[in-house]
């Protein structure tokens, strides 16, 4: 994963609670072998309608958030299921970081060995991110801060290690086979 | 020596590299379950980078998402969705032979959903950490297993490494106290359990579910109510083993046999939470309030008691009351069913298809209403038909299929039509889950079955009682 230091891009209001993994991809696009292509399907039922045309109420179809890389959902986003591929389709769908009240933790884990930034903040400073949505923001990993002109920066969280990983290109299956040593030992040990 | 949980023992058993500043722990896993869906792209890091599986014996591999519930033809073809789904299927079969992994697939008499295959088989035993890129793994807690779903990167770090990279989470009790209700089932249970926790209640902890109440349920039982914290946002869910997990384990095929299984048992007994050890957080539960409970809403958190009325509408709820076009305040009991559905890894196991037969023998289904039963496994299916259960559900008008999990995520085809309402024993209600525009009421096999009998969510009390007298 290349090195990851902020993004800068207009935010797009999601305001719906338990936004589930099955709604941000149906388990009916699972049926891939690769990561790839799994954009268009991004929030499927609530993006395209039955004839398959844009749903014009849907946010993301909006011609003004065209592009936009920052999702501001509502609480519990990601919740439900494993599957890997709902942080392929969001980053496959240009979104690269998720602002919430709450994220669930395996979508959280999962976003961020992709290099989608999942942030938790206060239901005040969410609140505040939701009435500026259509705005451009600043999440800036070095200094961990979401920027807002006019606004004070908001300061975030975010696991030291998922933040040095992303900020430095850390490769977690390299992490794990340089401790190769260390886990046979462990093995040899309960044998 | 300090006071410990239980969650505490098994971490601290498996730390390869406890956690240091700023760094993750790196922690063991005894066995990693692997399916079609969420493998194939770690096994492409794998031959990308020239990796080999670390432990292939520690690895165990089923059938399950994505195949079909209908038999194979007399050419040996199957009924698959489509080519997407017989080449992920396909993909499976070739990564397990060409890495070494043993795989119950379509020619083993032990194939089922992985959550049910891998207990059948003794594989999944106390003490263990369990992975597997699902996230109902939290089932094999039930034993005393810290068991969680993880995404298919990290299916790729435990097929090459057996180890995770993990944040030390916190720990939730959930006590329950008193006996269940006569009529009452475990699925009932854990539903109002989820309403009273929340979908998110859990979340950065893993739950260890106490009290007499719990110990009280059958192995069975346990593995449904463990199945479903995930439902709660927690990382996993714990039961700590006793006498009935032991002697459920007893003779399966992969614990130790003999003076060997004395020996074993005598050590995972001791994963247990000493007396005046120290959860982060608890709550307590009244097992004899709990009432057969259903799903209304598109989270398992919005919960209600089969003869309670719906709650009133407010800012947090009118999404879920829209799309599953329920009235507000209105009785849950009552609602037109078109399709019922006992199966998947939280309702497919002997005794759930038991309590579905109970209801069913010697009735009908409505007209109306279309129900398939989906055994979790070869084995449950052989010993279903072994007791008449299959001629029970034909007759009763349901169609009787081969183990997968089918509807409870339809990835194989198995779904219900737009605006059809689905009672169903699976785990999620959520939008579309169960097809597009699909309504789906969480529910146990006995009120799934009442309600397939009804045509109508019914309440499965008035059944067993005619049953009785």
């Amino acid at each position: 994963m290349s090195g990851f230091e902020s993004i800068t891009s207009r935010s797009v209001a999601l305001p719906i609670a338990n936004i589930d993994t099955d709604q941000i991809i149906p388990a009916r696009y699972l049926t891939t072998t690769t990561r790839a292509g799994l954009g268009q399907h991004a929030f499927q039922d609530w993006r395209w309608l039955a004839d398959g045309s844009p749903n014009p109420n849907f946010a993301l179809n909006r011609a003004e958030n065209a592009g936009a890389q920052i999702l501001i959902a509502g609480d519990n986003f990601g919740c439900g299921s494993s599957r890997e591929h709902a942080p392929w389709a969001l980053l496959d769908a240009g979104i690269r970081a998720v602002i919430s009240t709450a994220i669930a933790d395996i979508f959280r884990n999962n976003a961020l060995k992709n290099g989608l930034l999942a942030i938790v903040v206060s239901p005040t400073e969410h609140a505040s991110l939701l009435e500026g949505a259509g705005e451009a923001i600043t999440i800036d990993l070095h200094t961990q801060q979401i920027r807002r002109a006019g606004h004070a920066p908001i300061a975030f969280a975010i696991n030291a290690f998922a933040r040095q990983c992303l900020l430095d290109g850390v490769d977690e299956l390299g992490y794990l086979l340089a401790r190769t040593d260390a886990i046979t030992r462990f093995e040899g040990a309960r044998t | 020596m300090t006071a410990t949980t239980l969650f505490e023992k098994l971490w601290q058993a498996h730390l390869v590299e406890a956690d240091a500043e700023g760094l993750p722990a790196v922690i063991y896993i005894d066995l990693h379950l692997v399916h079609e869906v969420t493998s194939p792209q770690a096994f492409s890091v794998l031959r990308e980078r020239g990796l080999r599986v670390r432990q292939p014996k520690r690895t165990l591999a089923t059938l399950d998402h994505s195949t079909p519930t209908t038999p194979a033809r007399a050419d040996g073809s199957r009924d698959y969705l489509d080519a997407a789904t017989e080449a992920q299927v396909n993909a499976l079969i070739r990564n397990c032979a060409d890495f070494g992994i043993t795989l119950h697939g379509y020619d083993s008499p032990d194939r089922g959903i992985v959550h049910v295959m891998a207990p059948e088989l003794g594989a999944t035993q106390p003490g263990m950490t369990i992975v597997c890129g699902d996230s109902h793994t939290s089932t094999h807690g039930a034993f005393g297993a810290l068991a969680f779903g993880i995404g298919s990167t990290e299916v790729g770090h435990v097929l090459a490494t057996q180890c995770l990279l993990q944040h030390k989470p916190k720990t939730m009790a959930v006590n329950v106290w008193g006996r269940l209700p006569a009529g009452v089932s475990a699925k009932d249970l854990t539903l109002h359990i989820a309403g009273q926790v929340g979908v998110s209640g859990g979340t950065g902890h893993v739950i260890e579910f106490r009290g007499d109440a719990i110990r009280a349920l059958t192995m069975e039982e346990r593995m449904t109510l463990c199945n479903m914290s995930i439902e709660m946002g927690a990382r996993a869910g714990l039961i700590a083993p006793d006498g009935t997990t032991i002697e459920w384990l007893r003779g399966r095929r992969h614990v130790p046999q003999g003076d060997a299984f004395e020996a074993a048992a005598q050590r995972w007994l001791a994963f247990r939470t000493d007396e005046s050890a120290v959860f982060d957080r608890s709550i307590d539960i009244d097992a004899t309030a709990v009432k057969p409970t259903v799903t209304w809403g598109t989270d398992p958190g919005k919960v209600v008691a089969i003869d309670a009325a719906l709650p009133a509408q407010d800012g947090g709820n009118t999404r879920a009351f829209d799309y599953m076009k329920l009235q507000p305040q209105a009785p849950i009991a009552g609602a037109r069913v078109d399709v019922v559905f006992v199966g998947s890894c939280t309702n497919s196991r002997i005794n759930d298809l038991r309590d579905a037969a109970d209801i069913l023998r010697g009735r009908r289904i409505a007209g109306h209403v279309r129900m398939l039963v989906v055994p979790g496994s070869e084995r449950i299916k052989r010993d279903a038909e072994a007791e008449g259960l299959d001629r029970i559900f034909r007759a009763a008008g349901a169609e009787w299929r081969q183990p997968g999990c089918s509807m409870c995520l339809g990835m194989n085809g198995d779904i219900a039509k737009p605006g059809e309402l689905v009672v169903s024993t699976s785990n999620r209600n959520f939008e579309g889950r169960q097809g597009k525009g699909v309504r789906t009421v969480l529910a146990s096999p006995a009120t799934a079955a009442a309600s397939a009998v009804a045509g109508v969510v019914a309440d499965p009390r008035a059944c067993q009682q005619e049953i009785a007298a």
